[in-house]
């Protein structure tokens, strides 16, 4: 059996993204409800459509989403394990409740309000609070060298990155600065100053060689998309993005990845996504060279630039001046990347707010729009296993 | 207690936990010892210690003193620190190390004993013992004046 072209993500709904904090007095679980209903709007459909919810980083409560919003049935409701690695893979979740007959109309959806108590750089290094972690054996390895935070381990793998392959600051600048002229014309977008090579070398080094403009924002808001049969999805409001192909999972030599730094030579200066980019590929029956726009999970720029490679638009190490040829522009580039400016510049929500954009730019809508997109690649974030990736068509 | 090596984080963030296959290494840390997870059957190094070996799945396990030289495979030099805990540590120098007598284990560490600045991927490290606290030493890596491999 084979997901391909069986279900479409028919609905995308957000609410405003704000920065850190600023999503107050809503609560998380309204800002859930107001992007779910937005996507049923945008769909066509009635909350009393929804029948499942496919999730990642642990997923909502779905009896209380049932609860507060009137939904008369659940018949599935599950999420891929691992963090904002599963993003895309929601939806191949999603694709896969739908298709097996399991529920017909799936929501997946993304909250996230980081008030002061859950701000996730300062979160893992809490000693006291809602968010403190005890010591366990496996962190026991990591945290007493004051490695806590997301970027200091990402950082280690740009550092073997740029010892590799002689990858420069400025490759990682252009990630962050084509990015932000892409958020320019967004309203949503919170960043929305131009950025230039100056003011990216000008910005405090957090943890070297990442500088503040390599890191993702802190900010709130939700993302929400509805997933439905392809049958189905062809009387709804808008065109359908087909599900070509998912696939989540990684190399099991990645295994703790991040935050135990095992992973082998060939695998440890990567974004440890090519075996799921190679399953992904032989899934759809297509490859790098047929993806119109690509939506990469871009917490941090070095990682956009190793998804280039293991998803095969450049060999590995290439990707620095793969970039700085102007690749991944909006405006001329071979390869879009991130046109609606992502988590970089236009807001983090851990990863849907690809999504969104990707069914946008299929639709032929987004602000942005790459002229006849056709096919579009979104990724979850490099980080633990499950990594994800899905493949949309028009 | 022998003094703190220079550029080692804060103890307040020293918090150990183990269980019954890391409590070999804390134990030896605490002696200034140390030690790696070494497949009895297949020969195979594994750190940190899980109980089993990736490659055979044997839990048959030994415990091989090192002699504690290694090399840098990768680091960054933390700058901003992520809570204020750390504001008195920073800048100072996370790495990854390869162990030279553990072929395929790798170590999270501190490099200390050195300017920040100075430290490359290659460089050769040897052990130092950080007696945080009573009952709790933690391994950290220094600079030897070898040239870089």
């Amino acid at each position: 059996m084979n997901l391909k072209d069986q279900a479409a993500v028919v609905g995308v709904g957000s609410t405003d993204y704000y920065r850190r904090g600023q999503s107050l007095p809503q609560t998380s679980y309204e800002l859930a409800g107001k992007a779910i209903l937005a996507a049923l709007e945008d769909a066509g459909l009635s909350i009393k459509d929804v029948d499942g919810f496919a999730y990642y980083s642990g997923g909502l409560n779905s009896g209380l989403l049932a609860q507060m919003l009137g939904i008369p049935e659940i018949k599935f409701s599950a999420s891929l394990t691992a963090g904002g690695s599963g993003s895309a893979g929601s939806v191949g979740l999603a694709a896969a409740a739908v298709v097996s007959g399991q529920a017909e109309c799936v929501v997946s959806v993304m909250a996230l309000q980081q008030v002061p108590t859950g701000r996730f750089g300062a979160a893992f290094a809490a000693k006291s609070g809602p968010y403190a972690q005890a010591a366990s054996p496996e962190s026991s390895f990591v945290t007493p060298y004051g490695a806590f935070a997301p970027g200091h381990f990402f950082s280690l793998l740009a550092q073997r990155h740029m010892h590799l392959y002689g990858t420069q600051r400025e490759h990682f600048a252009e990630v962050a600065i084509s990015q932000r002229i892409n958020a320019l014309t967004r309203p949503k977008a919170l960043r929305k100053t131009p950025l230039s090579l100056d003011d990216y070398f000008s910005a405090r080094m957090i943890s070297d060689p990442l500088c503040l403009f390599d890191y993702t924002m802190e900010s709130d808001g939700a993302v929400a998309v509805v997933t439905t049969s392809a049958e189905r999805a062809r009387d709804l409001r808008h065109p359908p993005a087909y599900v070509m192909a998912a696939a989540q999972g990684g190399d099991g030599r990645w295994g703790g990845g991040i935050t135990w730094m095992g992973m082998p030579d060939d695998l440890f200066a990567t974004a440890g996504e090519g075996a799921v980019a190679n399953s992904l590929y032989e899934r759809a029956g297509v490859g790098a060279a047929d993806v119109d726009v690509a939506l990469f999970y871009d917490h941090f720029t070095p990682m956009v630039l190793m998804q280039l490679e293991d998803f095969g638009f450049c060999k590995p190490g290439e990707s620095g001046p793969f970039v700085a040829e102007g690749n991944i522009r909006f405006d001329g580039g071979s390869i879009p990347v991130n046109t609606h400016g992502g988590n970089l510049s236009e807001a983090y929500i851990i990863g849907m707010t690809h999504v969104k954009e990707a069914v946008e730019q299929l639709r032929g809508t987004a602000i942005n729009q790459v002229a006849g997109a056709e096919i579009a690649l979104v990724t979850g974030g490099p980080s633990s296993i499950p990594v994800s990736a899905v493949l949309l068509r028009r | 207690m022998s003094p703190r090596p220079a550029g080692a984080p804060t103890a307040d963030i020293a918090n150990i936990s183990a269980d019954s296959w890391t409590e070999h290494f804390w134990r030896a840390a605490r002696d200034h010892i140390l030690v790696c997870a070494l497949c009895g059957d297949c020969g195979t190094y594994r750190m940190p210690p899980t109980p089993f070996c990736p490659s055979c799945n044997s839990q048959n396990t030994e415990w091989p003193e090192l002699s504690g030289r290694a090399t840098v495979y990768s680091f960054t030099v933390v700058r901003h620190p992520v809570t204020p805990e750390l504001n008195d540590s920073v800048p100072y120098v996370v790495a990854v190390i390869e162990l030279d007598d553990a072929p395929g284990a790798r170590l999270f560490t501190n490099i200390v004993e050195c300017d920040p600045d100075t430290v490359v991927i290659g460089q050769a490290v040897q052990a130092v013992w950080d007696d945080v606290a009573d009952g709790v030493t933690i391994p950290r890596f220094a600079p030897v004046s070898d040239p870089p491999r």
